[in-house]
């Protein structure tokens, strides 16, 4: 081959400037053989909590993944394939991706949806963009029982914006406190203001008549985070209280949890919003004999045809996550879905009531909430959750980490795939933490 | 629905198939959803379609025999390193103390992923050259801005807040402008020169005190290594800029030259284009973010930190510019990404680069026996070619070759990028490609050529062998159909 | 193209068809063909105040967009509302069916910025 290019040795190919030549060698971890690196990534999973009863949720859920799932999600041509530019070739991801977009349409209520984001918390960065460029103000209202994370990475992009961010106090049941809602839209014009349902402590919480009607006489565009899509199946979905926007996470939806991602984010919106939508969008069209067929369109927003003028700079997306989701949907259809929500229903019921048994512990919150409940343990929950997993439980994320008002309380997950033994074992085991003091 | 008379994979949406009471059974289901919420809060219109697990899985089967991937062909998509994705990433991925590990389990019970987090980032440092490395970011673009937004802080820092100008030459990818916006900065595209590299003098006149980035990759675009770089890199960070390494093309300079010993301040790297994350058909990919020393501490957080044995997650950090993302990194592609560079060692990616540029050099000396390649010297891991003299003489153009390529069972290289070669097509073929593999491409795409001055109305009939012809685009645009919509119910 | 007399053009491959104090705006039918298939025009808002040669909206065709710049300063009176569902207008009739928007112009005299049509004629061929 050296001969056909032309050169003398492959050196002449890979010289550089002396000033960047390469002073010492590379030193990294040894190469291995294919065997001893199961072997090693065996051992890494080892040093991991494996098999615990674990009541974590928090924007990540355990659920049940059929293995169908897996099955034809890791078939080599969804796993290898590139972004379908060239779709004469790529019908069947393409397909996939306007099933998965219908699916987003159907389940919140909007019009269109696009091929998915990075995740729900830049779902909903995105989406406060679309906002400040739809109506030009440069200021978000967003309830602090938003997802603390979602908070958190939508003042990341506000901050590189100039885009101020105010917040909406939590009322004593949980909800959002919406009675000076009114008022602050009066006081300050907003782009949009924010809303979780289930919130972050898993509590029912969309806007009420009077806070929709302030929404819509401010032209406030409504942005509904869902962080636990699973409560779609169940809950009036967003469109039902007037948001124009919707980001959330499709984790739920048979995507691993690994540690935190690669999850599946989703934006949904109105008509009027769809060329501000970022990302990709596949849509339906004929070909040259009139065919039926799929292609990505609207590209003329996005980031390689519009470069400093897009309003995103997303390119590579999740695809291949959305695809699993899909497949979930594909696989459970509403009355599969309606189950998986009433299981969770009857199990975080199950955990209140134990929990809520227990001397010393009580329910935070009394709204109606979806498969979370915030436990108030009557002692800084930091210690309480370390005595757990002496106990070999993870008992849930500690709240004072994010919401200093309640340290001493406890997010708890319950879905279909925790069992009554888990809670028994996670009761029996506050019961000793609560009651007997450290150190007896 | 589709046009080939055998063609077994066409299957209809989803939505049109499947009846009432199909659905599958997975769980032991609570009782009604009344007896745990007020009815207020519930919804009733919930419809969507119920398929056998059997109906799905032929659906779902039968879109995948519909798209094309490495796995099935010759993918040289030029700046996408569309290498081969070992099965044995995923294997380990999928190890169950890994997969099911959730990201608020506390530090002490999740060492075993903090390591592996810890042992990558360490890994990207010695490989490139710089001092510490975030997997926070989801995508390269989304790490892009992370930079920028580290740029921004820096600059704020120190009370510099004049500097609102990102340079990119016009040979960048679009998301390296797209990024700058999203910060705010103001975009000046720098002209490359006729060697196709950066204008060094064009530079020089274009940085100054408002200077905050020059965004590069090296090589570039067209696959040359930029040889000027410590001089432009001299000129930036002499007028006070820091410089970014867009680390796209990562594939052609791993154990040869690092960023950091160009001069590169930040970089990212998309390990679904170097490191072998499956693209899964668009993502997810993951976009780790690298910084020289005094930057260190704008990085995303958490950090992972390393004391003793003890590994840990730091989101202590005051200077940080915030979470990028949702919890910490595309944990499950930095377990693929680790578990690469287990198979290969400094040795074995110094050989990954090498083989990835004598492919592409290959590949180069043959094609432009018969079509342009514009800039005539070796290149790096992928080269340019252009069909401007060809459509001049036949009428045939970029696209009408990428769709004859697909006839014959390749992809289609990246066509019309960079923007500065008119009727582009780049092409990079990786390391994993067998000279057999390579031939044939050459073959195949000589035949089109000798097709397109024999006959061109063949070439732009083409594709005739895939399951559908040519998409109506505009019509795509101009009428938007972005989904299903349920049949109102027959009264 | 029609009887260009009355009309005068920009470098940007804008013309303006002057009337008194107003003038209609719309992209020339090399615009047209350069870009190809039109798919979305984004328009100024009515009312809106604009300058001579600054950039009021983009035009969208499936693979590229283009800036529209405005030939002249003034206030826009009155935009072409088709193009929202007949964006293929502008593909059709460039200058007439595909006109843009409408100005009132702030100052006449800019007229004399603009290019003939002998001149824009030089532009297109030399490219």
């Amino acid at each position: 081959m050296l001969q056909a290019i032309g050169v003398p040795s492959l050196e002449k190919l890979l010289e550089v400037p002396e000033a960047v030549r390469l002073r010492e060698p590379i030193e990294i971890v040894p190469a291995l053989s294919e065997a001893a690196i199961v072997k090693r990534f065996e051992h890494f999973a080892a040093k991991n909590a494996f098999g615990w009863p674990s009541f974590l949720g928090a924007g990540s859920y355990r659920h049940y993944a059929p293995p169908a799932i897996a099955a034809l999600a890791m078939r080599g041509e969804f796993l290898t394939a590139y972004t379908p530019y060239q779709a004469e070739v790529s019908q069947g991801y393409l397909q996939a991706i306007y099933e998965w977009q219908t699916y987003i349409c159907l389940l919140t209520g909007m019009d269109i949806a696009n091929a998915s984001v990075y995740d729900g918390a830049t779902a909903l960065a995105e989406a406060a963009i679309m906002a400040i460029n739809a109506n030009g103000r440069r200021r978000v209202l967003v309830a602090r029982a938003v997802h603390p994370n979602y908070r958190a990475v939508l003042k990341t992009y506000c901050d590189g914006l100039d885009v101020a961010i105010d917040e909406l106090p939590i009322a004593s049941d949980g909800r959002t406190d919406v009675s000076r809602l009114r008022e602050t839209l009066a006081g300050k014009s907003y782009a949009c203001a924010v809303f979780a349902s289930p919130n972050f402590f898993g509590i029912v919480d969309a806007p009420d008549d009077a806070a929709q009607s302030a929404l819509a006489e401010s032209e406030t565009i409504g942005i509904a985070v869902v962080a636990e899509a699973l409560s779609l199946a169940a809950l009036r979905p967003p469109a039902s209280w007037g948001a124009q926007i919707v980001a959330g996470e499709a984790q739920s939806f048979g995507i691993p949890i690994a540690y935190g991602g690669p999850y599946a984010g989703f934006i949904a919106a109105s008509k009027e919003q769809m060329r501000r939508i970022p990302g990709r969008l596949a849509g339906k069209t004929v070909d040259a004999n009139g065919n039926e067929a799929f292609v990505l369109t609207l590209q003329a927003r996005e980031q390689h045809i519009r470069r400093e003028r897009a309003t995103s700079n997303i390119c590579t997306n999740q695809a291949h996550c959305a695809l699993i989701a899909t497949i979930y949907l594909a696989l459970l259809g509403s009355s599969g879905l309606r189950d998986v929500a009433s299981a969770n229903l009857a199990r975080s019921r199950e955990l209140a009531t134990r929990v809520a048994s227990i001397r010393g512990c009580r329910l935070e919150f009394e709204a109606p909430f979806f498969n979370e409940v915030v436990v108030n343990v009557g002692a800084p929950a930091a210690g309480v959750l370390e005595r757990l997993a002496e106990h070999r439980i993870l008992g849930g994320v500690d709240l004072g980490r994010y919401y200093p008002e309640l340290s001493d309380c406890i997010l708890m997950a319950a879905t279909e795939v925790t069992t009554s033994a888990e809670i028994a074992a996670l009761g029996a085991a506050l019961e000793e933490i609560v009651n007997v003091p450290a150190g007896v | 629905m589709s046009r080939l008379a055998s063609d077994h994979t066409a299957s209809p949406l989803i939505f049109e198939q499947g009846q009432k009471g199909r659905a599958n059974r997975y769980v032991d289901a609570g009782g009604a959803l009344t007896n745990y919420l007020p009815v207020e809060t519930l919804r009733d219109d919930l419809e969507l379609p119920e398929n056998s697990e059997l109906d799905v899985v032929r659906h779902f089967t039968r879109l995948s025999q519909r798209t094309f991937g490495i796995d099935v062909g010759f993918y040289p998509l030029g700046s996408c390193t569309m290498k081969y994705n070992p099965r044995v990433n995923d294997a380990v991925a999928n190890l169950p103390g890994l997969r099911d590990l959730h990201p608020y389990t506390p530090d002490a019970f999740a060492q075993g992923a903090l390591q592996i987090m810890w042992e990558l980032e360490q890994t990207f440092c010695s490989l490139f050259g710089m001092a510490a490395f975030s997997l926070n970011p989801a995508a390269g673009a989304h790490a892009e801005l992370a930079a920028l937004l580290i740029a921004a802080a820096c600059f704020k820092d120190r009370g510099e807040t004049q500097r609102d100008k990102v340079i990119v030459p016009d040979t960048a990818h679009g998301t390296n402008p797209a990024s700058a916006a999203m910060c705010g900065f103001k975009v000046i595209s720098l002209k490359s020169d006729p060697r196709g590299r950066v204008d060094v003098d064009e530079l020089s006149r274009a940085i100054g005190p408002d200077t905050a980035v020059c965004m590069m990759t090296n090589p570039n675009t067209l696959g040359l290594f930029e040889d000027r770089i410590h001089e432009i890199a001299e000129a930036v960070h002499g007028a006070g800029g820091l410089m970014y390494y867009d680390g796209a093309n990562a594939n052609a300079l791993m154990g040869n030259a690092r960023p950091g010993d160009m001069g590169f301040d930040l970089m990212h790297l998309n390990t679904h284009k170097t490191f072998t994350i499956p693209h899964g058909g668009g993502g997810a990919g993951h976009g780790p973010v690298g910084v020289a020393r005094q930057l260190v501490e704008y990085l995303p957080i958490p950090y992972v930190q390393r004391n003793g044995g003890e590994f840990t997650l730091d989101f202590d950090r005051p200077k940080s510019i915030g979470p990028m993302r949702s919890f910490w990194s595309n944990f499950a592609h930095a377990v693929r990404a680790l578990a690469y560079i287990y198979a290969n060692g400094a040795e074995g990616l110094r050989s990954v680069s090498e083989l990835a540029v004598l492919n592409a050099n290959y590949l180069r000396v043959r094609v432009r026996e018969f079509l342009e390649t514009p800039y005539d010297e070796p290149c790096r891991h992928e080269f340019v070619a252009s069909a401007q003299e060809l459509k001049r003489q036949t009428g045939a153009r970029a696209l009408d070759i990428a769709k004859a390529l697909l006839d014959r069972g390749f992809m289609a290289p990246t066509m019309y990028f960079p923007l500065i070669v008119p009727e582009c097509l780049m092409i990079e073929p990786t390391e994993t490609e067998s000279k057999e593999t390579l031939d044939a491409f050459v073959d195949a795409l000589r035949d089109i050529v000798e097709t397109a001055k024999r006959d061109p109305a063949e070439l732009l009939a083409a594709p005739q062998n895939t399951v559908v012809g040519r998409l109506d685009e505009t019509r795509a645009a101009r009428q938007p159909d972005l989904r299903w919509h349920p049949v109102p119910e027959e009264l | 193209m029609p009887d260009s007399s009355d009309l005068r053009f920009t470098k940007e491959h804008e013309w303006a068809r002057v009337d008194g104090d107003v003038a209609t705006v719309g992209i020339t039918d090399y615009a047209q063909q350069s870009l190809g298939d039109i798919v979305y025009v984004e328009l100024p808002k009515v009312g809106a105040q604009v300058s001579q040669f600054g950039a009021v909206g983009v035009v969208e065709s499936v693979k590229a967009v283009s800036d529209l710049f405005s030939p002249l300063g003034g206030e826009i009176t009155e935009i072409n509302g088709t193009l929202e569902n007949d964006p293929a207008a502008v593909n059709r009739e460039p200058y007439e069916g595909g006109w843009m928007f409408k100005i009132r112009l702030s100052d006449g005299s800019q007229t004399s910025q603009l290019l003939s049509a002998e001149e824009y004629d030089r532009l297109t061929m030399a490219s």
